[in-house]
């Protein structure tokens, strides 16, 4: 099949579905002009049901309900695209198109099988969402319109990012996630949305600028080393010459770019925004942001890594991945041990995972590197669930503190067993993936000499802590009487949380037929 | 362009680019730092026109002057905005910097400390391809420095938005001097990212306002642990 179709169709797919929303809006809008600014600053307060009762909503017609599940149409292109190039470089090798801007290598379509899988689990569970927001008042046309427009951009910014073969394309694209997630993670006027709002911009905009400088340094040094301008950021090509890189330039620039996509990665020193955005987004941005958004910013760190290892030598990149991952599992761990907000805690858990897959990177083993991509997947899959339950959790209790929550279990056992589940397998439990892949990871550090197997050492200890936090949390908020007889029917849309944990269960069994494109992902970020 | 004049000039730019983002650190007028802005966005144009017009390459001079229609021209525009929104809604309070972290003169000797930082850390650059441009390289990098200290000691939002639109100059006049500037595609798409997020920031500037009351960073304590 063509293989320019297959790269740009995960891009301009959710692209054309945003668009096609905005000019939904803008025809509803000639037609019902009353209709708009009266349901437009809905707050979460007591004065909501009087505002809305100047504007009773429509009841649902089969066009809205169109509207709502179209949402799904993208992730589903995605997924489509990911399988087909999966197949089609496991058996020819890297595909490329527009004169090498876009390529995929076994990566990209492992990153894009993700995008597409979380993408799938979020869009699912973003009608009743939606269902539920309106149902509170806090969300009115215009604000559903915007969170559709901009939930399908960011879709495309994150494949854009996974597809590129231009480093500095991909920097453009991680920026543009920022960009488009910000009215997202701001959904509200509230004090506490627009404060997460303006962190998120403001250390997401500053961390990513250092890679942009790091990425300038690094086109110096191609520049430098004989590379033409147009071949100087691309990235097979910098991975076919990195030996001729100026070994000081590229030192700091490596050290630039590791720390700036590591801000959007959420690992430390920049990592403050996460928490509060992942607390703040509506459920299934959160699930998107912890799902993939931080492994798609990881993933241009392990492109780095590559032409650093051929550049350096494996231990400058070793160092410093090692140190970042136990600093950041350290404060993730000792922050879960005092966390008092349940979406907080999932935030925290995304740093833990993320440090994980980032001591994978520096171990560098193709054993390790496997198990960090595999992690990629097991996280997204099992975060994303919990994301979306717990914003569904969220709706039912009306509080996002652990003590207030009792009972859960007999309150909403379906929705209580997902959250459940989903929390098990991020604590690692078999037959989920992350066992695998932890098991495969500590197996490798173990393996790859003393320095990194006493890091392992200290991350299990850390990963242990973590483990009992997330546990002990859990366990008050599931078990226990329901204070409130259950009111009304059970929410439903329990079936992409279903599927997303029987998916994360499916991958801890057998790879099946992941097998080959997992081992020739990790062959091509540098596992020989 | 002979070669002894094309360096003065380019040094005289550099010059002016690195003065202006320490009278940002000198003023606390909020509507002084934009005009102050504006012309480090035109001395950021100028290295760009001197550079293109020394290797004699039209497209060069092009992107220095949509540099400098951006730098100079929409983005203190859009500043210059929020701030007479600002002002109209809050009086005179609003548009002065509040007492910062750090005091004027400390703020000075830590710009000259990151200057001297700059030059040691731009030392192998320079090494690697000495010419008049890269020497002039630690200028780019002791402004990205120089932002970020803006952005972390300065507590008015829009003043915040200044440090990281320092930042990105300096970002921008590193990647002209070392490699007279990256390739089109990126620039485009890195301005236009630019532009977009300090649109954002100041949508969100102005809800901060309204939910806030104030446009003062340290009144964003909601949210902690």
């Amino acid at each position: 099949m063509n293989s320019a179709l297959l790269l740009t169709a995960p891009v301009a797919a959710p692209l054309a579905v945003a668009g096609a929303y905005a000019l939904t809006r803008v025809r509803r809008e000639r037609r019902l002009p009353s209709m708009v600014p009266t349901t437009r600053r809905l707050e979460p307060t007591g004065e909501a049901p009087v505002l809305l009762a100047e504007a009773p909503p429509p009841p649902p017609t089969p066009r809205r309900h169109l509207t709502e599940w179209a949402g799904l149409l993208s992730p589903a292109v995605i997924l489509t695209c990911g399988s087909l190039l999966a197949v089609s470089v496991t058996a020819d090798g890297p595909q490329r198109a527009y004169a090498g801007l876009l390529r995929a290598d076994a990566l990209t379509a492992w990153m894009l099988l993700v995008v597409g899988a979380v993408a799938l689990i979020a869009c699912g569970s973003t009608p009743a969402y939606l269902a539920g927001e309106r149902a509170a008042g806090r969300a009115g046309d215009q604000a559903v319109w915007r969170y559709h427009v901009l939930v399908q951009a960011f879709l495309a910014a994150m494949c854009l990012a996974v597809v590129t073969a231009n480093l500095g394309v991909l920097w453009v694209a991680v920026e543009a996630t920022t960009i488009v997630t910000a009215f997202l993670v701001g959904h509200r006027h509230t004090r506490t949305s627009v404060e997460a709002a303006w962190k998120y911009v403001v250390i997401c905009s500053a961390g990513i600028a250092l890679a942009f400088l790091g990425t300038v340094l690094i086109y110096y040094a191609a520049r430098q080393a004989g590379i033409t301008e147009a071949w100087a950021l691309d990235w097979p090509t910098l991975v076919a010459h990195a030996g001729r890189l100026d070994p000081a330039v590229t030192r700091l620039g490596i050290a630039l770019v590791v720390l700036g996509f590591g801000a959007k990665a959420g690992l430390i020193p920049l990592h403050a925004w996460l928490p509060d955005a992942h607390s703040q987004a509506p459920a299934p941005v959160s699930a998107l942001m912890s799902g993939v958004l931080l492994s798609v910013a990881f993933a241009a760190i392990l492109r780095y890594r590559v032409i650093a290892d051929a550049a350096l030598g494996a231990g400058f990149t070793r160092v410093l991945l090692a140190g970042i991952a136990l600093l950041t599992l350290a404060l993730a761990a000792g922050l879960l041990l005092v966390q008092r907000d349940y979406k907080r805690m999932l935030a925290y858990s995304s740093m833990e995972h993320m440090s994980l897959i980032t001591l994978g990177a520096a171990i560098g083993s193709p054993l390790a590197l496997s198990a960090a991509l595999l992690h990629i997947a097991g996280h997204g899959l099992a975060k994303s669930v919990a994301f979306c339950a717990s914003g569904r959790v969220l709706q039912l209790t009306g509080t996002a503190k652990i003590g207030r929550v009792r009972g859960l279990l007999a309150r909403a056992p379906a929705l209580a067993g997902m959250f459940g589940f989903a929390v098990v397998a991020l604590m690692a439990f078999p037959p989920f993936s992350l066992f695998a892949s932890e098991l495969g990871l500590a197996r490798a550090g173990f393996l790859a000499g003393t320095g990194l197997a006493w890091a392992t050492a200290a991350a299990l200890l850390l990963v242990l802590v973590a483990f009992a936090a997330l546990a002990v949390r859990t366990a008050r908020m599931l078990l226990g009487p329901a204070p409130a007889p259950p009111t009304g029917p059970e929410p439903a849309a329990v079936w992409p949380l279903a599927l997303g944990l029987a998916a994360c269960a499916a991958l801890g069994v057998t790879l099946g037929p992941l097998t080959d494109l997992l081992h020739t992902a990790a062959q091509a970020i540098g596992g020989h | 362009m002979s070669g002894g004049l094309y360096t003065q000039l380019l040094d005289l730019a550099c010059g002016a680019f690195l003065l202006a983002a320490v009278i940002v650190l000198w003023r606390r007028e909020l509507a002084a730092i934009v005009r102050v802005f504006a012309l480090q966005g035109v001395a950021l144009a100028a290295i760009a026109m001197l550079l293109g017009l020394h290797e004699e390459r039209w497209d060069l001079i092009a992107v220095g002057l949509g540099v400098g229609v951006l730098r100079a021209g929409v983005l203190p525009y859009l500043m210059r905005r929020a701030l007479a929104a600002l002002a109209a809604d809050r009086g005179s309070e609003e548009v002065r910097e509040t007492q910062p972290l750090v005091n004027v003169a400390a703020s000075l000797l830590t710009a000259a400390l990151l200057t001297l930082l700059a030059y040691a850390v731009a030392q192998p650059l320079t090494a690697l391809d000495p010419t008049p441009a890269t020497r002039a390289l630690p200028v780019g990098l002791a402004v990205v420095l120089i932002g970020f200290f803006v952005l972390v000691t300065r507590r008015r939002a829009l003043a915040q938005v200044v440090g990281f639109l320092l930042l990105d100059n300096g970002i921008t006049a590193t990647a002209f001097l070392a490699t007279s500037g990256v390739p089109l595609i990126v620039e485009l798409g890195v301005s236009f990212d630019v532009l977009l997020a300090v649109l954002v920031l100041q949508i969100l500037t102005t809800r901060m306002r309204e939910a806030f009351g104030t446009t003062d960073i340290d009144d964003l304590r909601e949210l902690h642990d």
